[in-house]
């Protein structure tokens, strides 16, 4: 085997162990392979995919983002606050947007203006955004938006079968694909991934690629802060805790390196889609929660444990 | 003791690596092991310490057959190295690193008192005096972690020492001191294998030499018969022609001017002028603000003061950004840390300083991209199957050239230089020399800092000369020798 095919067979494993998955669930349930459950799941993945599409660009600099969590949550109250006070729907989901943005770009000038580890960076923001979001809602969930274009943004389908999460989520998928394979931008995230001091010393604008990477995070959760609020008709104090470990878990599944400067965010969807199918699957199976977290466990490890053979 | 290693074959999956190499060593001789990048030396060395097996062939320690399958084996049978990258903790002390993995020790207890009196005792041995046992490692010069090294091999009774590079960050001075320690040790019988790159210091300290070429032994000589180029041919299998290549440029316009240059801390009161088509050379001492003037000039590290004109025109560099909008590029020190993302290809690494010139947008025009790729690995003649291959599997040489094709890539007014032909070998070099040559002829202004004194007179038109932080004088090519450059680096006048 030459090394270029064993180096795309590397890289499609996690997709072969989609496939193999798909197939052993399909055998064993019956529901599993049908149209409304497979864009059940898809809808289901959608707010993970979306955190982890942030969160690849993250990593991919040999950065982390704990807070996304929070940030979902804070941003996704101030949109139910706003609505609540009276402001349109729209406008009210795009401060939410920005303000995610914003709370990422703070992240960011503590990584680089600080020079604050992004563990620890976020680790902080990861409990001021959350404790903030406990001030403004008061701990209570915020509940009764009367608007179509909130129930639409979660609930609603395009050509009445396929739901616009699915479709927001292949939409920023697409985006974000161009951005990492076709930009100077993208470019530049890998190069300071995988070296900022040459980087720096060849012109990148290091700082500024962090920063940007950073609100693009932000940007992210808040995105899904929308859908999970339009999806429960409500926002939840509570909501996002966590999620930062999944959309982790969906990166590195899909092979992109935690060191930074290598990684796809093709791989990032696979894994967020195999996280999903695995859940969707066991409970079909009716396997038990404590059960289901013993295995996505051992999925993670596996896939890493095999991604660091091939590397050798 | 004796070593022989016989018929020694290893390979790494496909690739061979060794085939069939003989080496001896004799007791109390220097022995140089030579080759280029990527000809087996440490391949043979890593079997003779036990980091490797070969996959066929014996070693012999006084006529018996011996079998080494790791570091204690070979410590064992009295054979230590000290590789290229030191391998002191850094936050650990010195007596700490000198007892690593085999502490003395009272029932799981420390034995501290122990442990300082024996470290004592080997730092004295190596006649060192002025290595505080507590310091940490760390903050230990370069030179001084080597004598722990040192110190650290011979508490295990070492007969044998393998020596990986170890002069290449070492000031003059401190490879005086080692040159000292390696005659006493040879002098009480120790046999040392001395890898480097260096010929100068070949034929300086070593008493035989091999050769190896692609993983086979090509000879053997005694270092008093033979010379310089028979040592070369063995190692290229081909004449290399000039070591030095000639150029001939007519000298044009001054192109960067500076006055004045001040960091703040390691050099201050720097003033010159390059012209077109000329190699200025920066020599000096380690430690003596050679790298600073160019890391200063380019933005890389802060300046205090300084006054630079380029073309005649006054410019303000406080970043590399705005070095590279002006037309300066910079050749860094270590390839490995600040020239290349060693994770990424061959394209990836020659485009990075000018990647928005190749764009529209902000979108990468891929066509345009390979188009300039693929003209400047010809016309540098980078040795790679592949533009797409990660820039970490080319041998030292090529991965240099690739760092020089980035900085061709903006069409450079001047070009700073930073020891540009460290861990390449003699071949490499030589490309290199011509590539420079080329550039001046394009009408480049080049500043070439390097600590390889034939390098600087050879290739330079005139010669900086550094010595404490401050310019100790701007010296003739042509007229400069050896002497004169080390009179004014070490403060003569």
């Amino acid at each position: 085997m030459s090394p270029q095919t064993k180096a795309t067979l590397q890289k499609l494993g996690p997709l072969i162990a989609l496939v193999i998955m798909s197939v052993v669930l399909a055998a064993m349930s019956p529901d599993f392979l049908t149209v409304g459950n497979l864009l059940n799941v898809l809808r289901q993945v959608s707010i993970n995919a979306l955190i982890a599409f942030g969160m690849t660009f993250v990593i991919l600099l040999a950065g982390i983002d704990l807070s996304v969590g929070s940030v979902l949550a804070l941003s996704a109250a101030l949109m139910a606050g706003l609505m609540g006070g009276g402001m349109n729907p729209v406008a009210a989901t795009m401060v939410g947007l920005i303000a995610g943005a914003a709370m990422g770009l703070l992240n960011g000038l503590i990584v680089t203006k600080g020079k604050v580890a992004p563990f620890i960076a976020t680790l902080g923001t990861m409990t001021l955004y959350r404790g903030w979001t406990m001030v403004y809602t008061n701990g209570s969930p915020m509940t009764g938006f009367n608007s179509d274009f909130i129930y639409m943004l979660g609930s609603g389908y395009v050509f009445g079968i396929v739901p616009i999460p699915v479709v927001i989520t292949l939409v920023v998928f697409g985006a974000l694909w161009f951005v990492l394979k076709k930009t100077v931008f993208g470019r530049h995230v890998y190069a300071v991934g995988g070296n900022p001091e040459a980087s720096k010393l060849s012109g990148v604008k290091v700082d500024r690629v962090q920063l940007w990477v950073y609100s693009l995070s932000g940007l992210m959760a808040a995105l899904a802060g929308a859908i999970l609020t339009s999806r429960l008709n409500s926002a939840q104090p509570t909501a996002g805790a966590g999620y930062e470990l999944d959309a982790i878990a969906a990166v590195v599944i899909g092979g992109t390196s935690l060191a930074g400067g290598r990684g796809w965010i093709v791989g990032t969807l696979i894994g967020a889609v195999l996280l999903g199918v695995l859940n969707n699957g066991l409970n079909l199976l009716g396997v038990s929660s404590f059960y289901q977290q013993v295995i996505k466990g051992i999925i993670i490890l596996l896939a890493v444990l095999i991604d660091r053979a091939g590397k050798k | 003791m004796v070593v022989k290693m016989k018929d020694i074959s290893k390979a790494f999956g496909p690739v061979k690596v060794l085939e069939g190499v003989e080496f001896e060593l004799e007791p109390g001789e220097i022995h140089a092991l030579m080759g280029e990048n990527g000809a087996g030396k440490s391949t043979l060395m890593k079997i003779l310490c036990g980091v490797y097996q070969a996959d066929y062939g014996t070693i012999e320690i006084s006529g018996r057959p011996v079998e080494i399958r790791n570091t204690k084996d070979a410590e064992r049978h009295g054979i230590a190295i000290i590789h290229q990258e030191l391998n002191l903790i850094p936050q650990l002390s010195v007596i700490d690193n000198l007892f690593l993995g085999r502490e003395k020790h009272k029932g799981g207890v420390l034995d501290s008192r122990k442990m300082r009196e024996l470290a004592l005792e080997y730092l004295a041995h190596l006649g060192v005096k002025n290595i505080d046992p507590d310091m940490e490692a760390g903050k230990l010069s370069i030179g001084q972690q080597q004598m722990v090294e040192i110190a650290k091999a011979l508490s295990l009774n070492a007969q044998v020492l393998i020596m990986d590079e170890p002069t290449a960050a070492l000031t003059d001075r401190e490879i005086e001191v080692l040159f000292g320690l390696m005659r006493d040790l040879k002098s009480r019988g120790v046999g040392i294998v001395y890898v480097s790159h260096r010929m100068e210091e070949i034929f300086e300290i070593c008493d035989r030499i091999s050769v190896l070429r692609d993983g086979q032994f090509v000879g053997q000589r005694v270092i008093k018969d033979t010379g310089f180029d028979e040592i070369v041919k063995l190692m290229v299998g081909r004449e290399i022609g000039d070591r030095f290549p000639k150029r001939s440029v007519a000298i044009g316009k001054p192109r960067l001017k500076v006055g004045n240059l001040d960091d703040g801390h390691a050099i201050s009161d720097i003033n010159f002028e390059v012209h077109a088509g000329e190699v200025l050379g920066v020599a000096g001492l380690m430690g003596s603000g050679r790298s600073e003037i160019v890391r200063a000039l380019f933005g890389a590290s802060r300046r205090k003061s300084g006054d630079v004109w380029l073309d005649g025109e006054a410019i303000h560099i406080n970043d590399p950004i705005a070095a590279i909008d002006h037309g300066i590029g910079f050749v860094t020190e270590d390839r490995k840390t600040q020239g290349l993302v060693l994770g990424m290809s061959v394209r990836e690494n020659i485009t990075l300083t000018h990647l928005a010139k190749l764009a529209r947008g902000g979108v990468v025009n891929g066509g345009n991209e390979s188009g300039e790729v693929a003209g400047l690995i010809a016309r540098l003649k980078i040795r790679t199957r592949d533009a797409e291959l990660d820039v970490k599997s080319l041998s030292g040489g090529n991965q240099q050239k690739v760092v020089f094709a980035k900085w061709l890539g903006i069409a450079p007014k001047v070009l700073f230089l930073d020891e540009p032909t460290r861990g390449v070998d003699v071949g490499g070099k030589a490309e290199i020399y011509q590539i420079i040559n080329e550039l001046a002829a394009s009408g480049v202004a080049i500043v070439m800092v390097s600590s390889e004194l034939p390098e600087v007179l050879s290739m330079s038109d005139r010669i900086l000369v550094m010595h404490q932080g401050r310019q100790a004088g701007i010296f003739d090519a042509k007229t400069a020798t050896q002497e004169t450059i080390m009179h004014a680096a070490t403060g003569g006048q």
